[in-house]
């Protein structure tokens, strides 16, 4: 039983009246203590000293809720923050809205706002306003939660596809596909033991160190849904050049490696949760490594290639560990584990 | 390594000058057809070794009538069907499992074993196990089989899709038109089934059939062994894959196999009807066959999307070659199976081919 005299969540809790009350009051506010937020105004206002603000906004469907590496509540944090990194931003204010089906337990959703409280703190990001709705069982599944967040762009700053050119070189900051083969070793219709571990991390911290102390970054995304072969194909047709990546220099664990071959996927394709991808001019590159390397969450940053010259149609390429070519296509959109 | 892959290279240029003509090399399995895009080896290659890609998907080889009779099954409110995920997306009349899968009536799993479980957790559905594959799978499905008659399972069954590499392998080489000069053998299957099987072949077609595994040096040197045989003239049925791959396979899983099912005339795509090449279920287990249960028969009908599939699954033609490669056949819209499975021949040229390779 917990504070509010229930374990489970009711329709009342998102009805508007006491139940509603009891659950912001008790469950919510005490977790995310801020002046804005404890207004309970209609909008958050803030007082935000830039001309260029940056805002994103992403929902949060992941299952199971809980992964070894995070939930669904950090994932939530991670996410947006993430975007804003990615975006040359230092996140600010985050909003939090939550669709909960009906008879979701109270300790579940605790451990799950704890988790987005824990993260937004460590960022120094507050979570401003939000919403929290109930629905009749079987409208949802478990939990829904949508985080929009607002960023203050770094002054001097500007990250965009059209700042890339022929030689610039291409930076990640360690190892692929922990997320997505996580996840995937957790599936109902998949699971499998195993030792993976999500990298879900919020990244702020490190983008905002490397784009204060270095110039020449012209563009950076996180490789989440998708993984490193969708951002690299995005970026490939977006600028019309081709990237080459080396085999060799991408970091894969062993654990994500064994998954990723043992059903048949592409660890390329597998999404990541705490990882950037930053095109930079040749120059600068080995101090952005160093710079990444010096951080918790850059410790195995390294060059994986370089954009190059569209011979025909712009493609990434790889040069694999035994020296061969292969080109890297945009995925489907969905990896299916193969027979045998 | 660098050291290897040189000396594996110039016993591939000394054959291929010994030759004097293109050697083409079949690697049957679809996992040593990705394996070989996904780690560029084609592109290291002697001009002179033309790779083909042999009828070793299962998904591929699978004919579109059995696929009819899985769509229709999961149209039923009373089934459920466990595939693997291979399998989901392949294309058949009015859409596929994929178009299926928000009615709850598919489900992927993993193994055979996860089907079971499926009917035990679903008492009130009659669980449809898509068995498909080859000797890899057929003694889990066998184990299944097992279990459900110990068990008393009966809304469990399986609709044996399963299929036999060497009848296959043979009846490529009876077609006239075909170019092989020798096999390099699927990794999987030879744990089952032991590299011997492949002596038939050697010893009637007289040429090599070596397994390899799926790690880039296993196959770059399974190849250099294929050409030393050639060049010095002495095929032989074996194996460099010798961590996993005895002569004589796992006794254990051929029994399993053995005690289940029996060999039956079966269709491939492709291929069409091959002798004693498929796996049905004995008599004893037909109360869990799903051909039987359903009063299902496979009735293959001629393809008229014009998909060339069969003639890529046969080492005839490359992907490129069939009028429906790229446009519009493609992973997002895969009009054939070979474009559908991640082991798929089409999937890999198109996902992994390079420009160059695919005009040649």
């Amino acid at each position: 039983m917990n504070n509010t005299g229930h374990d489970k969540v009711l329709l009342a809790h998102g009805g508007g009246g006491l139940l509603s009350d009891q659950l912001i009051r008790q469950h919510i506010l005490p977790r995310f203590r801020n002046n804005t937020l404890a207004e309970l105004a209609d909008a958050a206002t803030l007082n935000l000293d830039s001309k260029a603000l940056c805002f994103t906004t992403d929902s949060y469907v992941v299952k199971p809720l809980f992964f070894t590496g995070g939930d669904i509540g950090k994932l939530a944090v991670c996410g947006t923050i993430n975007d804003l990194a990615v975006s040359g931003a230092r996140p600010a204010a985050v909003s939090l809205a939550m669709i909960i089906e009906e008879g979701f337990d109270f300790e579940s959703l605790d451990k799950i706002l704890d988790s987005i409280a824990e993260t937004a703190a460590q960022n120094n990001v507050s979570i401003v306003t939000g919403d929290t709705k109930t629905v009749e069982a079987g409208a949802a599944d478990q939990i829904f939660i949508n985080t929009s967040g607002i960023g203050v762009r770094l002054e001097g700053v500007e990250l965009g596809f059209d700042k890339i050119a022929v030689g610039d070189k291409v930076i990640i900051n360690g190892s692929i596909g922990d997320h997505g083969m996580t996840i995937v070793s957790l599936r109902q219709d998949i699971g499998f033991k195993s030792q993976l571990k999500s990298d879900c991390a919020p990244l702020a911290d490190l983008t905002c160190k490397l784009l204060t102390e270095t110039k020449g970054i012209k563009f950076m995304r996180d490789p989440t849904r998708g993984g490193l072969a969708a951002t690299l194909n995005e970026i490939t047709k977006q600028t019309g050049f081709g990237i080459v990546i080396n085999e060799s220099d991408i970091s894969v664990n062993p654990s994500v490696r064994a998954a990723a071959d043992m059903l048949g996927f592409d660890v390329l394709n597998i999404a990541n949760e705490g990882k950037f991808v930053a095109i930079v001019s040749p120059d600068i590159a080995q101090t952005c490594v160093d710079i990444c390397k010096e951080h918790p969450l850059g410790k195995q940053s390294a060059i994986i290639g370089e954009v190059v010259e569209t011979k025909d149609v712009p493609v990434v390429e790889m040069t694999t560990a035994i020296g061969g070519r292969r080109i890297v296509q945009m995925p489907y959109g969905r990896e299916l584990p193969r027979i045998c | 390594m660098l050291e290897r892959i040189y000396k594996a290279n110039r016993m591939m240029d000394a054959a291929c000058e010994a030759y004097n003509r293109t050697i083409n090399i079949m690697e049957v399995c679809g996992t040593h057809t990705v394996a070989l895009f996904r780690n560029g080896i084609r592109a290291t290659l002697p001009r002179g070794i033309k790779l083909l890609s042999g009828p070793g998907c299962p998904v591929c080889v699978t004919d579109q009538s059995y696929i009819g009779i899985v769509l229709a099954l999961a149209d039923r409110p009373d089934c459920i069907i466990a595939t693997y995920g291979d399998m989901i997306r392949v294309p058949g009349k009015g859409g596929s499992l994929e178009t299926r899968k928000s009615t709850g009536n598919v489900r992927i799993i993993l193994s055979s074993d996860d089907a079971l479980q499926l009917a035990k957790d679903n008492p009130d559905k009659i669980v449809v196990f898509v068995a498909v594959g080859f000797e890899t799978t057929a003694p889990a499905t066998a184990v299944s089989v097992r279990q459900a008659a110990i068990e008393n399972i009966d809304n469990f069954c399986v609709l044996s899709g399963h299929k036999l590499v060497v009848p296959a392998m043979m009846a490529l080489l009876n077609n006239n038109s075909n170019k092989i000069d020798a096999f390099l053998c699927p990794g999987h299957v030879s744990v089952i089934i032991g590299y011997g099987a492949f002596r038939e072949i050697t010893e009637k077609y007289c040429l090599p059939c070596i397994v390899a595994g799926f790690e880039p040096m296993q196959i770059i040197e399974g190849l250099a062994e294929i050409c030393r045989e050639l060049a010095s003239g002495t095929p032989q049925a074996n194996s460099i894959y010798t961590a996993v791959v005895t002569e004589k396979g796992n006794a254990l899983a051929q029994n399993a196999i053995a005690e289940c099912f029996e060999p039956a005339d079966g269709y491939w795509r492709g291929l069409g009807k091959i002798e004693k090449s498929t796996l049905q279920l004995k008599e004893q287990f037909s109360k869990f066959d799903a051909f039987k249960r359903f009063g299902v028969i496979e009735k293959p009908e001629a393809d008229t999307t014009g998909c060339r599939c069969g003639e890529v699954l046969c080492g005839l033609i490359d992907p490129p070659q069939c009028p429906l490669f790229d446009q519009p056949c493609t992973p997002t819209n895969p009009i054939g199976p070979c474009m559908v499975s991640s082991e798929g021949t089409c999937a890999a040229w198109f996902k992994y081919g390079r420009k160059e390779e695919k005009n040649q």
